[in-house]
């Protein structure tokens, strides 16, 4: 069993706007590459090129069919990474204290190094957010980019996780949720940033944006454009008469 | 626990070096930083400073780090050594590939240059393949434009000078209320995505027309999930209730288009239906003021909508009587054509008010001064904040171009093109038809052709047809059949050069063109016409040549492959001779130039091209010396000039201080790489809106070289061209169409926007059938992508609620798919968010067996489909002849008017029809990819 920090300094995280993801998958492949490049072994692919594809990815987006009491049916964008949880279930199943929280941020990471591929982690995560790499049988999960936000070899407005830089309709936000100034804290305020099932008790750090409400009804009783003139002569009459005014 | 976490290195080295290019994992042309590790690429991320992306990448961006390993690119030239169709060849050298291939064209060229059929898939360089296609002198050249948009970018060029995507788009940071017709995730790419995000931000509303409601229609405010190919009616009903309700910009129809101008309303005229001319051939307005005839572009003409003019015992009357007429008419009321479209009448009547409160109680004014054309100085810019989007939705029907052009009616209507808000031309455009080249098409042997292949006819004297009548293309662009097909018709050529008619060919030369699988329709029978034989055994299409960088399907039908690079191993220019990547306030170019070095023996394209046409001795790729003009396509981007001073790229020209005009610079390359791939000239403030009638923008594009003369020129709403094919269909005019012809051609080419079925209807087939290309899918090139197939690898038919109920369809059913052509049989999924008449499926994931180097059991080969199988290319008319199944305008593929029957089937073993495997080019893949650069 592995402990939690009592507290954290920072609660880094993502904030996600359900309203605006196209589910382009910009951020599925910007998290690999990144990923596969850095922290760890690589994100391996398994018959890649075969009958079954297996990867490792730190982040997938998920499409659901959304039907309304009212109105047709919507389709709703979800990707969905690791949650950086205050009370991180995934942490304290693991048996060697490779799974960790970190105190200065509360980024949730594994050390390859520690993990024996029990798999016990991802049992215990209620999202289904780590994957067990099919090559070296390590967990692999989200980093928040650790290895990207503090890096003084990148320009400071790269320093953010690869997912949320290459975002292309700005879905995706990045930063201190402790923080009630911080931008994203504002966001979740004013948009009612919401808990992924808040019911598991595991607190997560990331946020949902919901979707604004779509296809409002006709509105019968809203104005709607007077006539002008119901056969063209009626209409060449008001054109007329409107030119005359436009001078 | 602090003193426990493990030492961590948060500054990693990120990479050696960053080098800056071009992508080409779609057609968008983002700027992409490539970071190398030991001189091998290590990730790929977005350019911050480049015009089209701004930073951001998407999904194929990402994963090109996968598309440039894949384990399908070809490595060295092939000579087919099997049967064609067998995928069974030897690996030849380059001197050995090139004498064969010189050896086949150089005595087509000197007997009869048509023979060479030349025809080019997603293109990025146009007009250099065009530039050799016309050094050849075969009139048998396009793109991919006939099959893909061609609708798209011909109903917005004749309309007014420019159409959506490359050639404008919407004011991002004004508009209030946009609308979105029939795009599908893609076309293009991250600008959109950019744009909604924009949208969303400042609260302004989408409203997403499209029958399936996926990717951007998924995100849209509101979702109109009309019926198939009735985008037209539902776009000319919004005019009628506009009209009804005057809600109309009466000063800008009055200033800027030809609304006012006088139309002879004689039926026995030779000019009946024309538009008045002066003696100098300018369209002429009534004037208000002075009560007279007078040229529109005078100073200080006042020109009267209403104004008719009697004289000489001919009626004029201004086209907007014509407009009032015809959209005023209960044919176009809500409650009319409210059935046909799917959507209910109030509905239309919500947004026909919802965008005249836009773009009227909304107006928004921007100070700032401008000048017009005709010499009038505006102290304010005023702006109508509601703009349109439309793709192939709206497009690949066969009543595509007419519905463009109404969508075009309708923005104009509203006042909202290239006013602040509204859509806006990017450079070179706007740019009117009567700006652009007429097509050319007169083969002579040994000699180049007299001008470009493509262009906008104004009539009938300018078909490309021979003495008898006959058509002078192989794919029978600009005859009467389809007069203004202003990007040919790839479509038609396999199939008429295997029927030959109108002729026999001898060499099909194709690049980068899936024609044996997911690019043709009739996929299975053009396989068959590839490889079809005489009665003396020989080939029907006795040679053809095939250059691609990957294992494609069409690779396989090839006798000759001549294997090109990736698109990091390579030069490029995306140019403004081309296509360009231009924004509504900045002209743009780019290039590509290798990062990495190919560790094939494979070439870029058009350095071989430059090669061979040295070899065959073309003008134009010849020095004094006889030596080869261009040593690569490098050498021809800096050196080659089309007009004095203007070449392919406009950057750093001259001493390096040239913008647009200048001589070649050797360092032009160099220039380009320093500042990140691409070169941008921001247009002066004054000349940003109103570009078509805006004197500063006139003068700006003069000076950049995009025009050599101001040419303002006001909208066509009513097109002269257009009623001229009509007029001769009419039997007026010493060029006339064939007799079985003329109806068509009086009914579809219209002067006025019109809406008809997309297809004939037939109560055997009632669904609606269609493809959407995924954001995270390019065509067929995502599958070979190890990242990309994982995300999009299967495609099952998606089947809305009613037909899924009615036919008691369950997860993991299955479904016969009838057309009239064919019938496959394929898996089905529900989907609730989407029109009730129609199924779809996604593009070119299907794949053959032995292509793209995916295991024989992958799925895209087993359970993925093409919906091609059931869409013929040839039509039999109800005379007996062939057509092409096009629309009858611009011959654009009509791959959108599908219409099915399905019913469940019983499971097979894999997807209907199989295919045998064909024999891979490259060996087997790996079965394991793990791939890191750096320690």
């Amino acid at each position: 069993m592995t402990s939690l920090p009592s507290h954290t300094e920072k609660k880094l995280g993502l904030v996600i706007d359900l309203d605006i993801c196209v589910g382009c998958h910009a951020c599925v492949t910007a998290c690999k590459g990144w990923n596969t490049e850095n922290y760890g072994v690589p994100l391996a692919d398994e018959d890649a090129y075969g009958a079954n594809p297996v990867g490792s990815f730190l982040n997938r987006v998920h499409s659901y069919e959304v039907k309304p009491e009212e109105g047709a049916a919507q389709l709703v964008h979800f990707p969905k990474s690791c949650l950086h949880c205050d009370d991180a279930p995934c942490v304290t199943v693991c048996p060697t204290g490779a799974s960790y929280k970190r105190v200065e941020d509360g980024i949730v990471l594994v050390n390859e190094g520690d993990c024996i591929g029990c798999g016990l982690c991802a049992w215990a995560c209620p999202y289904g957010a780590r994957e067990m790499d099919p090559t070296e049988q390590v967990m692999k999960k989200c980093t928040l980019c650790v290895d990207r936000i503090y890096n003084e070899n990148l320009p400071e407005e790269d320093r953010e996780p690869a997912c949320v830089r290459t975002c292309p309709t700005g879905a995706r936000h990045f930063g201190d949720l402790s923080d009630p100034e911080s931008a994203v804290s504002q966001l979740v305020a004013e948009r009612g940033g919401m808990d992924l099932m808040p019911e598991q008790g595991t607190a997560p750090v990331n946020k949902y944006l919901p979707p604004r409400p779509k296809d409002a009804p006709t509105d019968v009783l809203a104005p709607l454009l007077d006539i002008t003139g119901e056969e063209p002569k009626g209409f060449l009459g008001w054109l007329d008469k409107t030119l005359e005014r436009l001078g | 626990m602090a003193s426990d976490a493990p030492l961590l290195d948060t500054s990693p080295k990120v990479s050696d070096e960053i080098r800056q290019t071009t992508c080409y994992m779609c057609a968008c042309r983002c700027g992409i930083n490539v970071h190398l590790k030991d001189g091998e690429v290590a990730y790929i991320e977005g350019n911050r400073d480049h015009p089209v992306n701004r930073g951001v990448l998407c999904g194929k961006g990402a994963a090109g780090i996968m598309q440039i390993n894949a384990p399908s690119r070809l490595r060295a030239p092939l000579k087919r050594v099997g049967p064609r169709g067998s995928g069974e060849f030897e690996e030849i050298s380059w001197d050995e590939a090139l004498e064969i291939a010189t050896a086949w064209m150089k005595p087509l060229r000197e007997s009869a240059p048509e023979k060479l059929a030349f025809f080019t898939g997603r293109d990025q360089s146009q007009s250099f393949t065009g530039y050799w296609a016309q050094a050849f002198g075969t009139p048998n050249y396009a793109a991919h434009g006939g099959f893909c948009s061609v609708n798209m970018a011909a109903g917005g060029i004749y309309t007014m000078g420019g159409a959506f995507w490359e050639f404008g788009q919407p004011d991002w940071e004004r508009t209030k209320l946009f609308m979105l017709f029939g795009v599908a995730e893609d076309h293009d790419s991250n600008p959109i995505k950019m744009g909604i995000g924009r949208l969303k931000e400042r609260g302004a509303k989408v409203i997403g027309v499209n029958p399936i409601r996926t990717g951007y229609n998924a995100v849209a405010d509101e979702w109109v999930g009309i019926t198939p190919g009735s985008d037209g009616l539902f776009i000319l009903s919004l005019v009628h209730c506009l009209l009804k309700a005057g809600k109309i910009d009466l000063d800008y129809l009055a200033r800027y288009t030809n609304a006012p101008c006088l139309v002879n309303m004689d039926p026995d005229s030779d000019e009946f239906g024309l538009i008045l001319k002066d003696d100098d051939g300018r369209d002429l307005v009534w004037d208000r003021r002075e009560k007279r005839p007078r040229c529109y572009d005078k100073p200080d003409v006042v020109a009267d909508l209403s104004g008719t003019w009697r004289h000489a015992g001919v009626t004029h009357v201004p086209v907007f009587h014509l407009i009032a007429e015809r959209y005023l008419s209960n044919e176009y009321a809500p409650e009319t054509v409210a059935e046909t479209c799917g959507i209910p009448a109030e509905r239309i009547r919500a947004i026909a008010a919802e965008l005249a409160h836009v773009a009227f109680e909304e107006e928004i004014t921007i100070d700032r001064e401008w000048t017009d054309f005709r010499g009038e100085r505006h102290s304010k810019m005023v702006g109508r904040p509601v703009s349109f989007h439309a793709m192939r939705g709206i497009s690949a029907h066969s009543n595509g171009f007419q519905t463009c052009r109404a969508l075009h009616l309708l923005q104009i209507l509203l006042g909202s093109v290239e006013v602040p808000g509204g859509f806006r031309f990017k450079p070179p455009y706007p740019k009117p038809a009567t700006a652009h080249p007429k097509p050319h098409a007169s083969a002579t042997p040994g000699q180049p052709l007299a001008g470009p292949h493509l262009g906008y006819p104004q009539g009938p004297e300018d078909l490309c047809l021979k003495e008898d009548g006959s058509p002078q293309r192989i794919d029978k662009a600009y005859t009467w059949e389809n007069p203004m097909s202003a990007h040919g018709l790839m479509h038609m050529v396999i199939a008429n050069a295997h029927a030959g008619d109108p002729y026999r060919i001898d060499t099909l030369f194709l690049y980068m063109a899936n024609m044996a699988w997911n690019s043709s329709m009739n996929t299975a029978g053009t396989m068959e016409m590839l490889t079809d034989t005489d009665e003396t055994g020989a080939y029907v299409i006795p040679r053809i040549i095939y250059s691609d960088a990957y294992a494609s399907e069409m690779v396989a039908y090839a006798d000759l492959v001549l294997p090109d690079t990736t698109y990091l191993e390579r030069h490029d220019c995306i140019s403004l001779l081309d296509r360009p990547i231009c924004e509504a306030e900045a002209a743009a170019d780019a290039i590509r130039w290798p990062v990495i070095e190919p560790d094939r023996d494979v070439r870029a394209f058009q350095s071989v091209l430059c090669d061979l046409g040295h070899r065959l001795g073309l003008p134009g790729f010849v020095a004094e010396d006889g030596s080869a003009k261009y040593a690569d396509y490098a050498d021809y981007i800096i050196h080659h000039e089309r007009r004095p001073g203007v070449g392919p790229l406009a950057g750093w020209r001259g001493d390096g201080a040239g913008k647009g005009r200048g001589a070649p610079n050797e360092e032009q390359i160099e220039r380009y790489i320093e500042n990140g791939s691409f070169w941008i000239a921001h247009i002066p403030e004054e000349a940003e809106f109103y570009k078509p009638w805006n004197a500063g923008y006139q003068e700006w594009a003069v000076e950049l070289g995009l025009y050599d003369a101001p040419a303002p020129y006001i909208f066509s709403l009513y097109s002269e061209p257009l009623r001229r094919f009509q007029l001769a269909a009419e039997g007026k005019g010493a060029h006339q169409p064939p007799d079985h012809l003329r109806a068509q051609i009086r009914a579809r080419l219209d002067p006025l926007p019109l809406w008809y079925p997309a297809g004939a209807p037939d109560p055997d087939y009632p669904v609606h059938a269609l493809t959407q290309r995924p954001m995270a899918m390019y065509h067929s090139w995502g599958t070979q992508n190890a990242w990309l197939r994982q995300i999009h690898g299967r495609n099952p038919l998606y089947v809305p609620t009613k037909i899924w109920e009615t036919h008691g369809f369950a997860d993991g059913d299955w479904a016969r798919l009838t057309s009239a052509h064919g019938a496959i049989v394929v898996p089905v999924m529900h989907m609730a968010a989407l029109n009730e008449n129609t199924v779809w499926t996604w593009n070119a994931i299907g794949k053959r067996k032995g292509a793209w180097a995916l295991g024989k059991e992958a799925p895209e080969a087993t359970t993925g489909f093409l919906l091609n199988h059931l869409i013929p290319e040839t039509l039999t008319g109800e005379d007996g002849r062939r057509r092409s199944n096009s629309d009858p305008v611009t011959g654009q593929a009509a791959w959108f008017d599908l219409k099915v029957k399905i019913e469940k089937a019983p499971a097979p073993s894999e997807a209907q029809p199989a295919f045998p495997p064909i024999t891979s080019p490259v060996p087997p893949a790996p079965a394991r990819v793990a791939r890191k650069v750096g320690e």
